[in-house]
């Protein structure tokens, strides 16, 4: 055990470089294109179009319905049995992306309807469209009341990348799994990998608090 | 993005044809209304009906409005009176009767709208909400430009002399930069009103433009469309503010129940009005403690 101290300072910086080239890419990839997805399945369960709406209710359904595991191996063990055939990062950002479209379509949907009424009806009547509106006036406001959940979202999505390991995916807690594979030290390296990742929530966070007041300043306080 | 991405934007106006060739917008002066009072007949709404549900909310509204006249709405609540008001900016859909404003077509709300029918009111109005409605996201100044700029596409330099001009005019030329909610109620209301202004309208609507402030902050809204309307800008006002409504409406409109009970001019309506209900709505009104 004397070598208990020195086994976690060598392995801290692989460890930590496992995070930053592995873990905060892949959960900044699935974040930016799992928004797109939501904002997408946001506006079509709002949608009038009943087909829409119903289409925009089943994805958010099976997405939340199912294991994000069950999701990843689908993508990546099951698709190459009907001639799919996708590497583990692709099928790890697809996966996670995916998952983030569900949960965050939710979110953004709550905040485009806690925006009042009343400012639909301002954009129109200075002559904006529909999707002008949408764009310069309910969008800003409603990406304010969002940013609490969806940094939820985005600092479990950073957590949950660590399954990505089980697809062969270089991150975080794989890179400790095989240290610890090797000299045998699986208290040590697991506690490691746990603080390592609770590091990068904190960072996460005080990113969220200062994205949040910026968001406020035109908000009486 | 540009104006042929969007189609819904093209309105029959969207080209900004001129209404009446002879009298374009007086370039110094923001504050001028688009056309001269000339009594011609700026909106026609003949028929007008629109239920919610099972409830009737207009059962034929008829309003005619000539340039540089100023037709105040009173009535209880829910007698229809921003029903009629939303409906002539598109914000409600009729189901039944037409409007058109001089120069435009005639939509007829009976028939499918053609499309852009919605813009083609907004083209012609612009609406001061009850509760200002500005983009609490922007400053006073961007959301008095966000219109000219974004959907009428004025250069953005045109477009802040307009709007400083503007906000200078109601006393808010220094709160340009201040967010809305860092100011009053009724700085806010002067907001909403300049913002209206800015599209250059041939037509103002307000709807109860002072029932959401503190009655000491009333006077200042009501000082503006006061001058808004002595400078000869058209305007329709829903209001309970009836000493308003004496000194500064051509014609009133006492509206219940979704239909005009009696119209007239001011001095007729609130001195001898000739029906019942208009009479006992004044009663309550002037008198409310008897």
């Amino acid at each position: 055990m004397a070598s208990g101290w020195q086994l976690f300072l060598e392995s801290f910086w692989p460890i930590v470089w496992g995070g930053l080239s592995g873990t905060i890419p892949l959960a900044l990839a699935s974040f930016v294109i799992g928004l797109v997805i939501a904002l997408a399945v946001a506006l079509a369960r709002l949608s009038k179009n009943r087909v829409l709406s119903a289409i925009g209710r089943f994805y958010v359904s099976v997405i939340r319905g199912t294991p994000l595991l069950v999701q990843l191996f689908v993508i990546f063990y099951g698709l190459p049995a009907v001639g799919i055939v996708i590497d583990p990062w692709p099928s790890a950002i697809a996966a996670f992306s995916l998952n983030v479209g569900g949960y965050a379509a939710e979110i953004i949907r709550a905040a485009i309807l806690s925006v009042p009424k009343g400012q639909w009806e301002a954009g129109y009547t200075i002559g904006m469209s529909n999707a002008t509106t949408l764009r310069r006036i309910i969008l800003p406001q409603a990406a304010r009341v969002s940013v609490p959940p969806l940094s939820n979202t985005f600092i479990s999505l950073v957590k949950d990348t660590s399954l990505a390991s089980l697809i062969l995916v270089t991150e975080l807690f794989r890179v400790s799994q095989e240290i610890a594979a090797f000299t045998q030290d699986f208290m040590l390296l697991y506690l490691e990998a746990a603080l390592i990742y609770w590091l990068f929530c904190l960072a996460l966070s005080s990113g969220q608090n200062a994205l949040e007041r910026r968001l406020d300043r035109y908000v009486a306080q | 993005m540009s104006p042929s991405d969007d189609p819904l934007q093209q309105g029959p106006d969207a080209a900004g044809e001129p209404l009446t060739p002879g009298d374009p917008p007086a370039p110094n002066d923001p504050l001028a209304p688009k056309a001269a009072p000339d009594d011609s007949p700026l909106l026609t709404a003949r028929g007008i009906r629109k239920s919610f549900g099972d409830n009737e909310v207009l059962r034929s509204i008829d309003l005619d409005v000539r340039r540089g006249e100023v037709v105040v709405l009173i009535g209880p609540s829910g007698s229809g009176k921003t029903t009629v008001l939303r409906s002539l900016n598109g914000l409600e859909t009729p189901d039944g009767g037409t409007i058109s404003f001089a120069g435009g077509p005639e939509l007829d709300f009976a028939k499918p709208l053609p499309k852009g029918a919605r813009f083609a009111l907004r083209d012609r109005s612009a609406m001061v909400f009850q509760q200002h409605n500005l983009f609490p996201h922007m400053t006073v100044l961007q959301n008095v430009i966000e219109g000219p700029q974004r959907v009428q596409r004025l250069p953005k330099a045109q477009a802040i002399a307009e709007a400083s001009a503007l906000l200078d005019r109601v006393g808010l030329a220094e709160k340009r930069d201040a967010y809305p909610f860092e100011l009053s109620g009724g700085q806010q209301q002067r907001v909403g009103i300049v913002r209206a202004l800015a599209l250059k309208p041939d037509l103002l609507l307000f709807d109860e433009p002072t029932s959401a402030l503190d009655p000491e902050l009333v006077g200042e809204v009501l000082s503006v469309i006061k001058e808004l309307a002595d400078e000869g800008w058209t305007m329709v006002v829903v209001t309970h503010e009836l000493g308003f409504a004496r000194q500064a409406a051509d014609e009133v409109l006492f509206m219940d129940g979704g239909v005009v009970v009696e119209r007239g001019a001011p001095g007729d309506i609130f001195t001898r009005p000739t029906e019942e209900r208009t009479r006992r709505f004044l009663d309550r009104i002037l008198r409310p403690m008897d």
